[in-house]
């Protein structure tokens, strides 16, 4: 069943095209990983997905709701599509708790005690319990990112967007973001990764898609056939370089 | 020691019923209730214009950039010629002409020597004027959050009113505290423009006492240690303020 499916979708700023013709599609349960260099249109690829960037071209179909669709209610469609950013985007001014309880009330209508319990058993989940009550600014980024995470997961999303989450991290830090989402991952969680991690798109993506400078997308196929037999010679190119160490 | 004489303040005045010091008191009263009543509004329209400035939606931008550019950009003291002499001209004959038969007398102020159409005109034009002061704060406020706090409200399924009430308001109003105390002290500042309608606030009544007494150090002296005091507890209360709502472990980006 596929979950996410974008077709022909094209985008410009004025003149300029940023994404040209993108098709692609993401199967319910399925990992996807998008990489390819800067420029070449991955994040507003994945921001398409819930909308935060409009196209002028083109459609987006998420579980049967067209994104771009007139009568589609946005804001519902993104209530259950979870999104983590490069930047985490945790709210300063609330704690942990209240971060991972305020969108359970306030979008999905739940009672402030059904939220807290939602919210701390996945704060749990992802090893921070202790740090319930602290503030985003008192944890370190990797913290910052995995109550992102978890925050993304109470509203019980159909499927996850990640736009590089562990690209601010001190390095330190990537593994413990990048072990919950491989856990998320083996869960049968639906997810489309931009990242720069191969060793996490090895492990557990199940296709990748390589874009282009220019907002194409170059190569989509499965994770082997990605590594071992690239069809392109630019996405030949593109391994060799980040795969050389 | 002739110019520290203070005693004269006892002395009884030529009007109102009251001492000079009753003058001095009823002069910082109304200079207290004017700037107050001007910050509700501005404080309440300015929010509310920032806002709009901020927000995608044409309709409520462009209007805000016109008020704005308009009201920051007259004299206060013409604005209150405006309100208190021009105005009343503008609107229908019947309207103006109960503005100043009607209006002034339908309630007495007490303490004051001026009536009820003064202190509005007053209040109105400080009020519209601060707004539009205030709603640049808030604009730029909001402006300096990262953009990604929009989107990540967004994407956890909030509209945008959501988005401004829940993620960028109370952030937006944290960083603005120190040029928003900088506002409210102004106000109690520019209150004293409402002399030239008539308002017998603080400055007003100075300078009546001293056109009655001639003595023009203590007269003033205590005035300006009066402004001082007000300006200084406005300080002072910002600073618990701003203490109080403090991110726990949040330094702003401007610098640590």
């Amino acid at each position: 069943m596929v979950m996410i499916d974008i077709k022909g979708v094209s985008k410009w700023y004025g003149e300029k095209q940023v994404l040209v013709d993108c098709t692609t599609t993401v199967a319910k349960g399925e990992v996807v990983v998008v990489c390819g260099p800067s420029g070449s249109g991955k994040s507003t690829l994945i921001k398409t997905v819930n909308g935060l960037e409009p196209f002028q071209k083109g459609e987006i179909i998420v579980d049967g709701l067209s994104v771009g669709g007139k009568d589609t209610d946005l804001a519902k469609l993104r209530s259950r599509v979870g999104m983590v950013f490069q930047n985490f985007e945790l709210f300063p001014h609330m704690s942990v708790t209240k971060n991972l309880c305020i969108a359970q009330e306030k979008v999905l209508g739940r009672t402030a005690d059904e939220a807290h319990d939602k919210g701390l058993k996945l704060l749990d989940r992802v090893g921070l319990i202790e740090h319930k009550d602290k503030y985003p600014a008192q944890l370190s980024g990797g913290q910052q990112q995995r109550v992102a995470i978890a925050r993304a997961l109470s509203m019980d999303p159909i499927a996850m967007l990640f736009d590089e989450p562990t690209s601010a991290l001190d390095p330190e830090m990537i593994n413990e973001v990048l072990d919950v989402m491989v856990e998320l991952a083996h869960e049968g969680m639906t997810m489309m990764c931009v990242t720069h991690e191969m060793g996490f798109a090895r492990k557990v993506a199940d296709r990748v898609i390589f874009m282009e400078k220019g907002g194409t997308i170059l190569e989509d196929c499965s994770k082997d056939e990605f590594f071992n037999t690239p069809r392109k010679p630019r996405t030949q190119d593109f391994l060799s370089k980040i795969l050389a160490h | 020691m002739d110019w520290l004489n203070f005693a004269f303040f006892l002395e009884k005045a030529p009007s109102g019923g009251m001492t000079y010091l009753g003058w001095l008191a009823s002069g910082v009263l109304w200079t207290l209730i004017v700037s107050i009543c001007a910050w509700v509004i501005a404080f309440s329209l300015g929010a509310v214009l920032g806002v709009m400035r901020t927000t995608p939606i044409k309709w409520l931008s462009v209007p805000a950039t016109i008020y704005v550019d308009i009201f920051r950009n007259i004299p206060l003291l013409v604005q209150m010629f405006l309100w208190y002499f021009v105005m009343p001209e503008l609107i229908p004959t019947a309207m103006g002409d109960w503005l100043k038969q009607t209006y002034p007398y339908l309630l007495t102020l007490p303490f004051a020597q001026f009536s009820l159409w003064e202190f509005t005109a007053a209040v109105i034009c400080l009020g519209l004027y601060t707004a539009s002061r205030v709603a640049e704060q808030v604009r730029s406020g909001i402006q300096s959050l990262p953009r990604g706090q929009t989107n990540a409200g967004l994407a956890m399924g909030f509209t945008l009113p959501q988005v401004y009430r829940h993620v960028l308001l109370p952030m937006a109003f944290r960083l603005i505290i120190p040029p928003m105390t900088s506002e409210f002290l102004t106000i109690f500042k520019n209150s004293s423009t409402a002399l030239v309608i008539g308002v017998l606030e603080l400055t007003a009544q100075a300078r009546q006492i001293n056109e009655y007494t001639f003595q023009t150090f203590p007269t003033f002296i205590v005035a300006t240690a009066v402004y001082i005091v007000i300006t200084m507890t406005v300080i002072f209360c910002m600073r618990l303020l701003e203490k109080r709502v403090a991110v726990p472990g949040y330094v702003s980006q401007g610098g640590h």
